[in-house]
């Protein structure tokens, strides 16, 4: 394997009665990067997470992880391979606290391999994550039942989720919608920070201009199908990534 | 006129908050707040076999079986998400496997007790397992059907004594060996249950009941743990079916009956569901009142169910968790 591709998507399609959700979409993502994925809604983006992940089996085509084939898998097997992902619809334990949700991925196959049964003290190493993603210690907030915390919160449990898995993939649905701008404003160090440690990233956002400021690359999406890939600025002036997002005509408003 | 608006308050007791954790426990009295409600449970169950007559410590031998199968049901229910009406399966399987050895190859209780526990949890579970890729009412739905099936085998090829069923089992040596094992198995289900929800599987557990894509998602393989639990919920009804069959001395289809599946859900209705120890009170309740009420004759069921009807009307809630509100918390009217 390569420095490029650690996880490859090819040709893959999706559709759900006669509506094709995911047309031969082919993707790589690079080691070390992180890749965004934007397109208008019903574009077939949280599709194509579900199809990478596990959680819908595609029509066609195979998504490849370090040149191994892991479509048809069950999902929680490809969450022990080191890809996670967030919902876009946020998924928490609802009777449990927000640190007791970490329990869950804590005990997965994969921390216990990787930590070697090693891993101490689980409340203690739930306790961490969720400090270091912004949960105030001090307010008692990571003491809270999940169905208590607000949104803001609650988005940034479902990434701490993930991290608590020690993954080499991060997918984020949508993990910046609905919140304000500074509560994005403390997200985005927590995901420069996973960057620098090496863990690939994936972002599905329709918040584009921060999103932009994360990623290197961008792949447009629009109706089932790859419609542009590059980085973003480039890809922006694209008359027909304009087009897909804002229409024909108000565009020619604006000219 | 002046119309002033109250509403009612609730806050937590200091000693409730100070006593959650267990290291903060310093005085005799936060010691006595936590030990009490247990002790009283303790004492009570243990004490009752020496104040009742002969035929009341019958009638506690089989609350106490009711009252294993609601704490099952309530812990696959509250605890798992998974909705289990298979009481009857654990009661029937556990039954005949015990009966079964003790009959055909005269293996003393001591012995078949532990092996139909065993034997008949992996039965059931085994039998389970295709359904537990159901969800909510239709994993009712079939665990409901499951003793009936069995019910229709047995009478079908006509083994294991057929409609007649099989008698003169062994028994137990005596009357108070038959309450206090029964009334053990209940404390040390219901102390060892109420741990497992708080340990890291139960943590497993409840994520499974609050979001099983969650779960997945995490790397954990739920329908392994969602067999791990019926498991668990198996153990226990199959004990207490083993139990039943040397406490009548006898085994039949009737081990199948539609009781073992209904009863726990009742008791744990009228118990508050989710506290865990209320079914097992409510099943302390139910099983002597409907007794009691036997002297009503047809007019029994009728009695039986307007009790009910009223506790779900009345005190939706449950027994338990009224009173463990009243315990843990003060109540004030504000003005608004």
């Amino acid at each position: 394997m390569g420095d490029e591709g650690l996880l490859q998507v090819r040709d893959i399609s999706k559709s759900f009665g006669g509506v094709k959700a995911v047309k031969d979409v082919s993707l790589s993502l690079i080691k070390g990067e992180i890749l965004g994925i934007i397109g208008p809604n019903g574009s077939g983006k949280t599709t194509l997470v579900n199809l990478i992940t596990g959680f819908v089996k595609p029509d066609a085509g195979e998504v490849l992880f370090k040149d191994r084939k892991i479509t048809g898998l069950q999902a929680h097997k490809i969450a022990n391979l080191g890809i996670t992902r967030t919902f876009q619809i946020m998924r928490p334990y609802h009777s449990l606290s927000a640190f007791k949700n970490l329990i869950v991925p804590l005990n997965s196959p994969r921390v216990r391999r990787t930590t070697g049964g090693r891993l101490g003290d689980r409340d203690a190493v739930a306790m961490d994550i969720l400090e270091e993603i912004g949960f105030e210690r001090d307010a008692y907030v990571p003491y809270k039942t999940a169905s208590s915390l607000p949104l803001g919160y609650l988005k940034r449990l479902e990434l701490a989720r993930c991290i608590a898995m020690r993954p080499e993939i991060i997918i984020c649905d949508e993990i910046f919608s609905g919140l304000s701008m500074a509560e994005i404003a403390t997200m985005v160090p927590v995901l420069e920070k996973l960057e620098m440690e090496g863990i690939t990233i994936m972002m599905i956002e329709h918040r584009l201009r921060e999103l932009f400021r994360l990623v290197n690359r961008v792949i447009v999406m629009n109706f089932g199908e790859v419609l542009a890939e590059g980085i973003p600025r480039e890809v922006m002036e694209r008359q027909d990534v304009r087009e897909a997002y804002l229409g024909t005509e108000v565009d020619s408003v604006r000219d | 006129m002046v119309i002033e608006e109250t509403r009612r308050k609730r806050l937590d007791r200091g000693i409730k908050v100070r006593t959650e954790s267990l290291y903060a426990l310093s005085t005799w009295r936060e010691m006595a707040y936590m030990i009490l409600p247990r002790l009283t449970l303790i004492l009570g169950l243990f004490i009752l076999p020496l104040v009742l007559s002969m035929y009341w410590q019958r009638v506690l031998c089989s609350a106490g079986i009711y009252a294993l199968l609601a704490l099952g049901f309530d812990f696959l229910a509250e605890y798992v998400g998974l909705v289990c009406l298979g009481g009857a399966l654990f009661i029937g399987s556990g039954g005949y496997i015990s009966g079964i050895l003790n009959a055909y190859l005269d293996w003393p209780p001591m012995l078949t007790i532990p092996i139909a526990t065993l034997g008949g949890s992996v039965i059931s579970t085994l039998i389970l397992l295709p359904c537990l890729r159901l969800r909510g009412i239709y994993f009712a739905i079939v665990s409901f059907m499951l003793p009936l099936l069995a019910v229709y085998i047995i009478i079908a090829l006509n083994v294991f004594g057929g409609t007649e069923g099989i008698s003169a089992l062994d028994t137990f040596p005596n009357i108070w060996v038959e309450q206090y094992i029964i009334l053990g198995a209940v404390i040390f289900s219901l102390f060892a249950i109420r741990r497992l929800v708080n340990k890291d599987i139960g943590l497993i557990f409840r994520g499974i009941m609050d979001n099983d894509q969650a779960v997945k998602a995490s790397g954990i393989n739920i329908t392994s743990y969602k067999t791990k639990a019926v498991f668990i919920a198996s153990i226990i009804g199959c004990f207490g079916g083993a139990y039943l069959s040397h406490l009548y001395s006898w085994l039949g289809i009737s081990l199948f009956a539609m009781d073992f599946s209904i009863v726990p859900i009742a008791a744990s209705v009228m118990g508050g569901m989710g506290t865990l120890v209320g079914p097992v009170v409510g099943a302390f309740i139910l099983t002597p009142m409907s007794e009691a009420l036997r002297g009503f004759g047809q007019l029994r069921v009728v009695l039986y169910c307007l009790i009910l009807i009223g506790f779900i009307v009345y005190k939706p809630e449950g027994l338990m968790n009224y009173l463990q509100r009243k315990y843990h918390q003060f109540e004030y009217w504000e003005r608004v």
